[in-house]
């Protein structure tokens, strides 16, 4: 079954139909899952957006399809996670073959006690019309105009005015920040005339979403020189509504024209699936980057998802990345603007999301070097790992078809507070919040609001600051104890509104959490700025 | 202060020179390199100390600079 695009309406905007075009807190450049997340998020913290994108359709072709636990956390949060789990398929298993032997598997979630998933597969553009659909429930605080696309972008020292393109003509708008979600070509990147520093990997792939029954188990499959396909790998994914993912390694000397005709790709495809009858639904070639913006923060235009960074598919690192960096900026950003953040909170954002798209893109620029060696010695290191995996289990570990995203610990950040070493590492300061059974059902689902003090066991909470919710836990259960004590009788973390954790104790008292939350508000000198 | 073990620490330094040798015996260029290749990783991982295999890179790709 073929997904059916519908076309979201465009609206004259005010100010080309003579009514008034107030400047507006947030205007985000870019409805693609980052930008539509973002919406969401500020209009739970009761910020209002409008949403400017140059289109009026959801990402045409599936493009992104793998979604990590801790992103589906995140849209849970945002209301559209369960939709997206039921709708999905689930799985947690890859398996990696080099010819026909299976040389590695991998159980992304080899334990119990946590309401999302390891991973789903559901096309992009499902994730974009459930998000597009949540961001309806806010009609006083979301506005999405389709058909606006933003050609320049002045910098004011507390605004920025951006010019929109629209079949009516063209007008300004004011916003007190703009957010650039517009995806990897980022022209708002280009007005600002930001350098985007990276590598190229020279080599193409052709990427095939087919419509086919079969009865392949729900796990990503890669093979290392595949029996089935000429090139020096290939991959497949199961997605809904009997889709199927199809990555074929094609060499850098491909003719990405020549390649993406129908004719070329359907003997391919052939190949791969054998006799059973198929229909190509989209299928692109892509080479394969890795760049960054040296700053997500410049003035009063912020930067997320794709047009602040770009990974390699390989992991499913893009579209994962970009929807946690909307988990960390949306309470900032709700925060500064409703006056409550300290200097440190916005700067934080930019320090937090470099150092994780630093991690996305060490790990799948090293998938993608494994796949794709440069040199001759590269790839003979890389065929001697592949042969000695089936005799030694030492360089299964070193075979690397994608390590896939998991999200990123911000050890180090100017927004952690204390820590007691005696609590287990996986809920240490900067961490997400595990997650574990509740009293209430899954803890995350009490988290995320705004600040929580959470007192496990035997620990005797302080008197909870304003906007600090406490919940208490006397009798967690074994997963919580094993995810947040330890052996420790009690513990009291103070979680911020991304769910990650700030800071923790044993015991504390009032003093300690009102400068942890100072410190995690961004109220405490940066650690350069101390120096 | 080094861990890398830089002094002699084969008790037969010139039977084990000869078995490497033997080992490479009849094989083509290609294939020497690819024996080289696998025999890197099964030390290193043998080895296993990160400190250990640093400096042990360290020392090999200094003898590649000129000079
Ligand atoms: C083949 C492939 C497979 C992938 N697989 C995965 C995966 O499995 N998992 C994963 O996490 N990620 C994956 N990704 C990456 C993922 O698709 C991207 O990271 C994700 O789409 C980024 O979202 P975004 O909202 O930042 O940008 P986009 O989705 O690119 O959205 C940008 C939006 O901005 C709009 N826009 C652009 N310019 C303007 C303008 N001037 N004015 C107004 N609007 C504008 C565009 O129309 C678009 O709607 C994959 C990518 C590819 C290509």
């Amino acid at each position: 079954m073929r997904y059916e695009y519908k076309e979201f309406p465009y609206e004259t905007p005010p100010a080309l139909r003579g009514a008034p075009e107030p400047r507006r807190p947030v205007a985000i450049v870019g409805a693609g899952p980052v930008g539509l997340a973002l919406a969401i998020d500020l209009a739970l913290r009761g910020v209002p957006s409008v949403v400017l994108d140059d289109n009026n359709v959801v990402s045409v072709g599936s493009r992104a399809i793998c979604w990590s636990k801790r992103t589906l956390e995140i849209f849970d949060r945002l209301g559209v996670g369960e939709r997206m789990v039921e709708k999905g398929v689930t799985w947690k298993v890859g398996r990696t073959y080099h010819g026909e032997r299976e040389v590695w598997s991998f159980d992304l979630l080899p334990e119990e006690g946590h309401k999302m998933p390891a991973f789903i597969n559901l096309q992009q553009y499902y994730v974009e019309e459930y998000l597009v659909d949540r961001c309806r429930d806010f009609p006083e605080l979301i506005e999405l105009r389709f058909k606006n696309r933003v050609v320049a972008l002045e910098q004011g020292a507390e605004s920025a005015a951006l010019t929109v393109e629209t079949p009516d003509g063209t007008y300004r708008l004011e916003a007190d920040w703009v957010v650039a979600c517009d995806g990897a070509r980022s022209p708002v990147r280009a007005m600002l005339g930001l350098e985007f520093e990276g590598v190229l990997f020279e080599e193409r792939f052709l990427i095939a979403d087919i419509e086919m029954k079969a009865d392949f188990p729900a796990e990503r499959r890669f093979w290392f020189e595949p029996t089935f396909h000429s090139g020096q790998s290939a991959l497949m994914h199961k997605q809904p509504d009997d889709i199927w993912r199809i990555d074929l390694q094609l060499g850098w000397d491909a003719d990405p024209e020549q390649e993406n005709r129908p004719e070329r790709i359907i003997p391919r495809i052939r190949k791969v699936v054998g006799d059973r009858p198929f229909e190509l639904d989209w299928s692109s070639i892509y080479t394969f980057q890795c760049r960054r913006l040296e700053r997500f923060v410049h003035g009063r235009a912020i930067f997320a998802g794709d047009s602040a960074h770009i990974v390699s598919p390989f992991g499913a690192r893009g579209g994962n990345g970009g929807v946690q960096d909307v988990d960390n900026l949306g309470w900032k950003l709700a925060a500064a603007i409703q006056g409550r953040a300290g200097p440190g909170l916005l700067p934080s954002y930019s320090d937090e999301r470099v150092q994780a798209a630093d991690e996305n893109i060490l790990n799948s620029s090293r998938s993608t070097n494994f796949m794709t060696p440069k040199t001759p010695v590269e790839r003979l290191f890389r065929d001697q790992v592949l042969r000695l995996a089936s005799e030694a289990p030492f360089a299964r570990r070193m075979v690397n078809s994608g390590r896939l995203s998991t999200p990123c610990v911000h050890d180090g950040s100017a927004l952690n507070g204390p820590d007691d070493p005696a609590l287990p590492a996986v809920s240490r300061p900067g961490a997400p919040a595990p997650d574990a059974p509740a009293p209430w059902g899954w803890l995350l689902d009490r988290l995320g609001r705004g600040f929580a003090l959470l007192a496990l066991g035997e620990a005797a909470p302080p008197p909870a600051p304003e906007g600090v919710e406490t919940l208490r836990i006397p009798q967690p259960s074994d997963e919580m104890r094993a995810r947040w004590l330890g052996e420790a009788p009690g513990a009291i973390c103070l979680i911020r509104p991304d769910q990650h954790v700030a800071a923790r104790w044993t015991a504390c008292d009032g003093a300690q959490l009102a400068r942890a939350l100072d410190r995690a508000m961004g109220r405490a000198p940066r650690q350069e700025d101390e120096a | 202060m080094s861990k890398l073990a830089a002094d002699p620490n084969i008790a037969d330094p010139d039977g084990f020179y000869a078995r490497l040798l033997e080992a490479h015996r009849g094989l083509s260029e290609d294939e020497s390199h690819a024996l080289n290749a696998r025999l890197v990783l099964i030390l290193a991982n043998h080895i296993g100390d990160e400190a250990v295999l640093d400096e042990a890179l360290a020392l090999a790709r200094r003898l590649a600079e000129p000079g």
